[in-house]
């Protein structure tokens, strides 16, 4: 990949002043804009599960809706269910039905590549989709399920301090924490041999193969890890935005994952961070500005497809080895 | 034995317009090998479009033969837009992966779908003149709208024509070789980017006359679009991407489950169809009628 953050240093050199800008940013910023760069962050979590398929491995997934979808249903279930309102149980909850799903598809899933891997990705996810639509006795239906503000590590939402703030302030944190552990996490996982034979897998399968690659097994690891990195997601996104509904489960969300990826630049580690943050805000700007915002995000993905493939990550990554050349 | 031939009918239905949905996306699969995600959105252009012209001129008190008339408006239009999207959009893409062709397919949907929005409005059309002047026939107790008819007529019509175009005429002589071998049609002297802009155009009218001819049952909504692709995906993968006669039969068998879903299981109906497309995928996963 890139040869940005190729070394663990070059990798803390960046994370670090990203980290301190993050923990301060709250203190600066109003409590909306901190909920945003919040919602931000989950995308980010997503994304860089997802792009382990499309980047390291070559998959393009249209079907990452489903385990966003399992990781936020996982938890109105458990508040459903079973009265629980623990964020530590929420993310357990969350974690394990998306590996469940994700093991299963993935199964099904990692035998076909190209086209055919998108396509039956997209139909089980709207299998999903589908039930959870037509089974509103258990999922509400279009209504979707309420969740609760959850307490977080045993605490709960102090008597008097309104929702909002609470999202904004100790819930933040908790996102942050585990923002920065799943980034850590993955960067360690593309760096290991195993995200190396992920990398000669997709650069070449038939060669992969030859130099004692399981082809299908490595795609069904990443593909299981992939799907647990975006059900987190979906389980800390859920008690954010109060609601989960069958909309989440949808293939254009699936569709909105991978927009957010390339936006960012699926080529570099970085990108799919960038790409969550940003398309964050350029939706709630879109929608905050016009009812024509799904022009203005289809425009904007059509120009990034013709005039910016590598995104914005890939494109300045490619700005500052020109400069560096030149310099 | 009614009922069963009422749903048989309503199967039918439903199986004429999926058909020239999933026709045109197998088609321009077939030929370009790009997956357009947008196609939905050109079957919702149709069926906008067609409601909109004769919502002007129903007014004007004309005859009903003239609605008949209005009926390819929609087609019209959609190929039109598919005339301009490809060279301006698609063209540029062919060389580079797959990848970036499906996303622009989905940038334009999200621009189509805030297009219809823009020009026609938020609010429904509907285009039930046609629809009620038709009237209806009884079939045993029941009474069944004749027009219902009329669309399976114009669904087998359009299957034949395409055979015809596909497999009787020079055109469709160059349309499969260029869709076997790109690089060999064109050392023999085709014009590859007429061939493509002609095969999308084709793919975009016969999307179009779907949503034309099932507006005057359905009415149009923003939306329609979205939901018809995934239909028309699952109706391609049960015939397999690229395969005409493919799309025929795997319209015909969504028609099918679908309209005997509603009837008897409804919650699942849905799910259903997209598990069988799941199973047809792993099981021939180039698709009943496709060639891997």
């Amino acid at each position: 990949m890139s040869p940005i953050s190729a070394s663990p240093k070059r990798a803390l050199f960046y994370a670090i002043p990203i980290a301190v800008v993050l923990f301060f940013l709250p203190l600066l910023i109003e409590p909306y804009q901190v909920t945003l760069l919040e919602y931000g962050l989950i995308f980010a979590i997503a994304a860089l599960g997802f792009n382990l398929l499309l980047g390291y491995t070559g998959l393009l997934s249209f079907g990452h809706s489903a385990y966003f979808g399992m990781g936020a249903y996982a938890v109105a279930f458990i508040v459903k269910y079973l009265n629980i309102t623990s964020m530590e149980v929420f993310l357990l909850g969350g974690a394990l039905a998306s590996a469940a799903v994700a093991a299963l598809f993935g199964f099904l899933c990692v035998r076909y590549t190209r086209i055919f891997f998108g396509i039956l990705t997209m139909a089980l996810s709207q299998v999903l989709w589908s039930l959870a639509f037509k089974f509103y006795w258990v999922t509400g239906g279009t209504d979707g399920l309420r969740v609760p503000t959850p307490s977080l590590l045993g605490v709960t939402i102090p008597q008097g301090e309104e929702k909002m703030m609470f999202l904004a302030h100790r819930y933040y944190y908790y996102v942050l924490v585990i923002f920065f552990l799943s980034a850590a996490a993955m960067w360690l996982i593309v760096h290991s041999p195993f995200g190396k034979a992920l990398q000669a897998i997709r650069d070449n399968e038939t060669r992969a193969e030859f130099v004692g690659v399981q082809v299908w097994h490595y795609r069904w690891v990443a593909f299981l890890v992939s799907g647990i990195y975006t059900g987190l997601a979906g389980t800390l996104w859920v008690p954010l935005n109060g609601l989960t509904t069958p909309d989440i489960l949808h293939w254009t969300f699936s569709g909105k994952i991978v927009f957010f990826t390339v936006l960012g630049g699926f080529q570099t580690f970085m990108g799919p961070i960038i790409g969550g943050v940003v398309y964050n805000y350029l939706e709630t700007y879109a929608v905050g500005h016009t009812v024509y915002w799904q022009m203005v995000l289809g425009v904007v993905l059509v120009l990034l497809v013709l005039v910016l493939p590598a995104g914005i990550a890939g494109t300045a990554g490619r700005l500052m080895l020109r400069l560096r050349k030149a310099a | 034995m009614d009922d069963l031939l009422v749903h048989l009918l309503n199967a039918l239905l439903y199986a004429s317009v999926l058909f020239l949905i999933a026709g045109g996306l197998s088609l321009i699969y077939g030929v370009m090998r790009i997956v357009n995600l947008a196609h939905g959105n050109l079957y919702a252009v149709g069926a906008y479009a067609t409601a909109w012209t004769m919502g002007r001129v129903l007014g004007t008190g004309q005859p009903s033969l003239m609605l008949y008339l209005l009926l390819p408006v929609g087609a019209v239009t959609a190929a039109a837009l598919g005339a301009v999207i490809e060279p301006t959009l698609l063209r540029p893409l062919y060389k580079r992966a797959e990848e970036y062709q499906l996303l622009i397919t989905f940038g334009l949907l999200l621009i189509l779908e805030d297009l219809l929005r823009f020009v026609f409005g938020p609010y429904p059309l509907s285009a039930s003149g046609l629809y009620e002047t038709v009237g209806s026939l009884s079939i045993g107790d029941s009474v069944y709208p004749g027009y219902n008819l009329v669309v399976i007529l114009v669904g087998g019509i359009a299957a034949a024509v395409l055979w015809a175009l596909i497999y009787r005429t020079k055109f469709g002589v160059i349309l499969r070789a260029t869709s076997q071998d790109k690089r060999m049609a064109s050392a023999l002297g085709v014009n590859v980017n007429r061939v493509y802009l002609e095969a999308f155009t084709l793919g975009c009218f016969m999307a179009g006359l779907g949503g034309a001819i099932i507006v005057p049952q359905q009415g149009a909504v923003l939306g329609m679009g979205v939901d018809a692709l995934i239909l028309a995906f699952v109706v391609v993968v049960i015939g397999g991407l690229g395969s005409l006669e493919g799309a025929l039969l795997g319209a015909l068998m969504v028609g099918i489950v679908r309209e005997f879903g509603i009837a008897f299981f409804p919650e699942v109906e849905l799910a259903i169809l997209y598990f069988m497309a799941a199973v047809v995928l792993l099981i021939r996963p180039a698709g009943l009628f496709g060639h891997a």
